[in-house]
């Protein structure tokens, strides 16, 4: 192996070799059960006194073999298993998953089907950030938000519940569009909530833009620059706070996202607090982009033609789109029968958390905690 | 690029498409090599998945991939080797640093280590486990009983 | 016995608190009053935080014990006692032991010198500033000797962190009030006081609450007070000591039921008696607003009916939701029980209208009521700001509130003097 790459220059990745225990030095286990660590995460702290010197993640303890699971699975079958994945994303995975296996039969899902895809898209984005924003803000210890945000959280899954009967695991989309027809009044509804979020956003910013404490516990914490983000594969709002102006939306679009106009928001330290902007930012396009689906959405079919028993031909697909928290790939290999051959994910919040040590090192211990939160993993994801 | 890419490794790489998508198939012997130009040359800097499929009836078992991003050139590239059971292939975390887990999850599904790799060890299941599920002749059911009997005191976790 | 019921009727009319008078029977009446009265209060606190936390968080708080969750606090403290007390293997068992009683006595032992009128204290030291913010000081200890026990890791930090804090922000503490106690020697003689009654009867002779005196000095020294103090108890913004997305619990992680229970009493009356200190110092101690402006007989008049109001204010409310109870069978006990809260709080109500009560109370609920308005801001700080980290706490505690301290202290000196100089040669 050739010596001096330039993606290692910058990057600190070797552990020096010490003696275990070091009277300077305290080794903490945060998690697997800790309130900060979002589920099931455990992070082995490396501390001289409140300073981080290292950390090092264990996961897996949620791991339930999503990708094994697949292989015995039809196609269909396989479809709710992808929502328990990023739990608080499901229709994002939906999605993802039902748009390769078009993409493997070489179907493509109606118009009307893909508005109403967009739109379910874009709310659950919203939700999962609302989600993010109240559970981040829990952790540095602001804990008002977080009711704020769920109350407005659950106007977008009684949408869902209307829809197609669950709140959280919704299994939304069928390979080829969409299993049920929108209820009577289903766009009113998305009007209504678009009206009465938008100034719910500014309510959760009133809250903490401008706060003092809040500023100072986050800007200039968890530091990452763009060229570290692309060496360690992170994507999403992360990537876009740190300059990166890189969203699967605008960069290959998929769905209908390139009929609609929206834009990419950015930050540019690529600390905590603009990862914070970015998403907030977000959550105003998302509803940008629900406004014009809303008004444009079509009549029509909502299924393509896919036969009953989905056999694609023998190949392999690869097809990734932005989730809230990075890009989701399915990688997916068929061997001409029912059941998929090789079913692979690319959890956004797995490789994400790659950067947790490099964003960590040399600050304290509160702000692993705000770093965990900023960078919005979902242990269901990342074990699958 | 594909062109410039086949000129200077000859025979070792076949260029397909499927469904529209662009992916290579290179000889085990070239990999080190071609991921290091495709990192430096064309300009793939983004390192989006490392992961393997298991064709248990072949001469040469594993199917290894890359999935990589071009900033640049918004541009995605597969490239696949294929590789017997018990070889090992160079660990890419020299060129991509994010490749670090990704590989260590190949290693904890399939058993396929990496050379160079800093921390060679499991990373969704637990260090002492026996076996790598995502091969194709480990059973759905299967687990490894003697850990679960020891580490959790549970009879069976099914 | 004719004697016996001399002794505990001779205190009656007199003018001084009953352990400066010598009275041990009083005495001992008032350490059980206010013992009884802290407890009462750190219940009503628990239930009333969790009410307002709630309501300002869009949802409803205790709802199923009691109307209105008002029997919550007992059934929390029912079950706190009937759990399991556990002491971990691995723990120091005897300071494991000690370290909430430690705390517990220290923020109770504080209570001692804090006047709730002229004469409704337990005793009135002449140096009881300067004893308070000692006493208290030591529960210090007692969470060093928790976090240390515990012989766990998060404890362990959590002790540390608390226990630098503590002491750091009690020198801008001590710096503010050096400040006020210069103020009570502005008169005739040119010498202060220590005492809590002396300084509370300082303002009333200066005729001014000292948060107003040399204004704005006196509002900066009472700022850098609240603010420390609010680190002092280690509450949100600064409760890094016990912040739980952290340090799970703190201190007091490996704490369980009934020694749990007393660190939260601990903190709950330690709360109390720093929102005390602030109040002696700066707000007037048991004067009521405005004694110079609004006095004479109509408004004596009409501020003596102010206890008895509130409490039929209050017993108003209850009947109010009495009323909007749903109709419910299921709801019967729960409206009959608010309804008969109601019925207690306004006979309180009603009594304090007894002339011979209310002039002997007024005192009372007017410290009382300052009390309690510190009591807000706490739970309102806790709704809506984010917690500090560690050395942003240490900067503002060292860089800024101690270089404050020090040139209000430094300017309040110069414009007494000043004064007393010019003014009063």
């Amino acid at each position: 192996m050739t010596e001096s790459d330039s993606a290692l220059s910058h990057l600190d990745l070797e552990t020096p070799e010490k003696p275990f225990l070091d009277a300077n030095e305290l080794v903490i286990n945060m998690g697997p059960q800790h309130p900060a660590t979002h589920g099931v995460l455990r992070v082995i702290l490396r501390l001289d006194g409140e300073k981080v010197l290292g950390l090092e993640c264990v996961i897996g303890y949620l791991h339930r073999g999503v990708e094994k699971i697949g292989e015995h699975r039809t196609y269909t079958m396989f479809n709710p298993y992808v929502d328990r994945m990023d739990y608080v994303a499901a229709v994002s995975n939906g999605l993802g998953y039902c748009e390769t296996i078009e993409k493997l039969l070489n179907v493509e899902a109606p118009p009307r089907a893909q508005y109403v895809r967009v739109i379910l898209t874009e709310l659950n984005r919203i939700a999962s950030h609302q989600l993010w924003l109240g559970t981040h803000a829990l952790d540095i210890g602001a804990i008002t938000p977080l009711f704020y945000t769920f109350r407005d959280r659950e106007e977008i899954l009684k949408i869902y519940e209307k829809y197609c009967g669950a709140r959280l695991t919704t299994h939304a989309f069928r390979i080829g569009g969409l299993q049920y027809e929108t209820y009577a009044g289903f766009e009113q509804d998305v009007r209504n909530f678009l009206n009465f979020f938008l100034p719910k956003i500014d309510e959760y910013e009133e809250l903490l833009t401008t706060n003092r404490i809040w500023v100072e516990r986050t800007r200039n914490v968890g530091i990452i620059s763009g060229k570290d983000c692309i060496a360690l594969g992170v994507t999403g709002p992360v990537l876009r706070a740190s300059g990166v102006k890189w969203d699967l939306r605008k960069a290959q679009p998929y769905a209908n996202y390139k009929n609609f106009d929206f834009d990419i928001p950015i930050g540019q330290n690529g600390d905590t607090y603009d990862r914070y902007l970015v998403r907030v930012a977000e959550m105003r396009q998302s509803v940008r982009i629900i406004e014009q689906a809303v008004e444009a959405i079509p009549e029509g079919p909502i299924m393509a033609k896919v036969p009953k028993v989905i056999k694609p031909a023998v190949g392999e697909v690869y097809h990734s789109i932005e989730a809230p928290k990075g890009e989701l790939g399915y990688f997916v290999v068929s061997d001409g029968s029912t059941q998929p051959y090789r079913v692979r994910v690319r959890p956004p919040s797995f490789v994400n958390l790659q950067a947790l040590d490099k964003m960590c090192r040399g600050q304290l211990v509160a702000d692993v905690i705000a770093v965990i939160g900023t960078l919005d993993i979902v242990l269901g994801e990342v074990d699958r | 690029m594909i062109a410039k890419l086949k000129g200077s490794y000859g025979s070792g790489i076949q260029a397909l498409t499927y469904a529209g998508q662009n992916y290579i198939l290179v000889d085990r012997s070239l990999i080190p090599d071609l991921l290091h130009v495709l990192r430096n040359e064309e300009q793939f800097d983004y390192c989006v998945d490392i992961t393997a499929v298991h064709y248990p009836n072949r001469d040469k078992p594993f199917d290894v991939l890359w999935v990589l991003y071009s900033f640049a050139r918004n541009e995605r590239i597969r490239v696949t080797t294929q590789i017997s059971d018990g070889e090992t292939l160079p660990s890419s975390v020299p060129i991509w640093p994010g490749a670090n887990w990704l590989e260590r999850e190949v290693y904890d599904m399939f058993g396929i280590k990496f050379d160079g790799h800093p921390d060679m060890k499991r990373i969704l299941l637990p260090d002492g486990w026996k076996g790598h599920p995502l091969r194709k002749d480990y059973p759905i059911l299967q687990q490894d009983t003697e850990w679960v009997q020891i580490n959790l005191g549970i009879e069976s976790g099914q | 016995m004719n004697s016996i019921v001399q002794y505990i009727q001779s205190y009656l009319a007199s003018d001084k608190t009953p352990g400066a008078a010598g009275n041990m029977f009083w005495a001992l009446v008032y350490i059980m009053l206010v013992f009884v009265g802290l407890s009462v209060a750190v219940i009503a606190m628990n239930w009333l935080e969790r009410k307002i936390l709630a309501h300002m968080q869009v949802r409803l708080g205790p709802m199923r014990v009691g109307p209105h969750g008002l029997l919550q606090p007992i059934a929390d403290a029912i079950k706190l006692l009937l759990k399991e007390d556990i002491i971990p293997a691995e723990a120091d068992g005897l300071i494991f032991w000690m370290a909430p009683f430690i705390v517990v006595l220290a923020a109770f032992t504080v209570f001692v010198v804090v006047p709730f009128g002229p004469t409704h204290a337990i005793t009135d030291m002449n140096i009881g500033i300067l004893f308070m913010l000692g006493v208290s000081s030591l529960s210090v200890l007692g969470i060093v000797m928790a976090g240390w026990a515990s012989n766990s890791h998060y404890p362990l930090i959590g002790a540390l962190r608390s226990s630098a804090q503590m002491v750091s922000y009690e020198v801008a503490m001590g710096l503010a009030v050096v400040s006020a106690i210069l103020m009570t020697s502005l008169n005739a003689t040119g010498t202060g006081t220590l005492s809590m009654i002396g300084i509370v009867q300082a303002q009333q002779a200066q005729g001014e609450w000292f948060i107003f005196k040399f204004f704005p000095l006196g509002l900066i020294a009472f700022f850098i007070f609240a603010v420390a103090m609010v680190a002092e108890t280690n509450r949100a913004p600064f409760d890094l000591a016990e912040a739980e997305s952290e340090l799970t619990a703190g201190f007091h992680t490996e704490y369980s039921g009934f020694r749990w229970s007393l660190f939260f009493l601990a903190e709950y009356s330690a709360m109390i008696a720093v929102s005390s200190i602030a109040v002696t110092l700066w707000l007037g101690g048991w004067l009521r607003p405005f004694p110079n402006l609004l006095s004479g007989g109509i408004w004596e008049l009409v501020f003596s009916f102010f206890p008895g109001v509130t409490f039929l204010f209050f017993a108003a409310i209850c009947f109010y939701n009495t009323v909007r109870m749903p109709k419910h069978p299921l709801f019967r006990i729960q409206t009959i029980g608010l309804a008969a809260f109601g019925v207690v709080l306004a006979l309180i109500g009603l009594v304090l209208f007894i002339p011979a009560v209310s002039m002997r109370v007024q005192d009372i609920f007017w410290f009382a009521t300052k009390v309690a308005a510190f009591m807000y801001l706490y739970i309102w700080y806790r709704g809506t700001f984010p917690r500090y980290r560690f050395d942003q706490l240490m900067q503002m505690g060292w860089k800024v509130l101690l270089p404050m301290g020090l040139g209000v202290l430094i300017l309040t000196a110069s414009v007494a003097l000043l004064q007393q100089k010019l003014w009063h040669p």
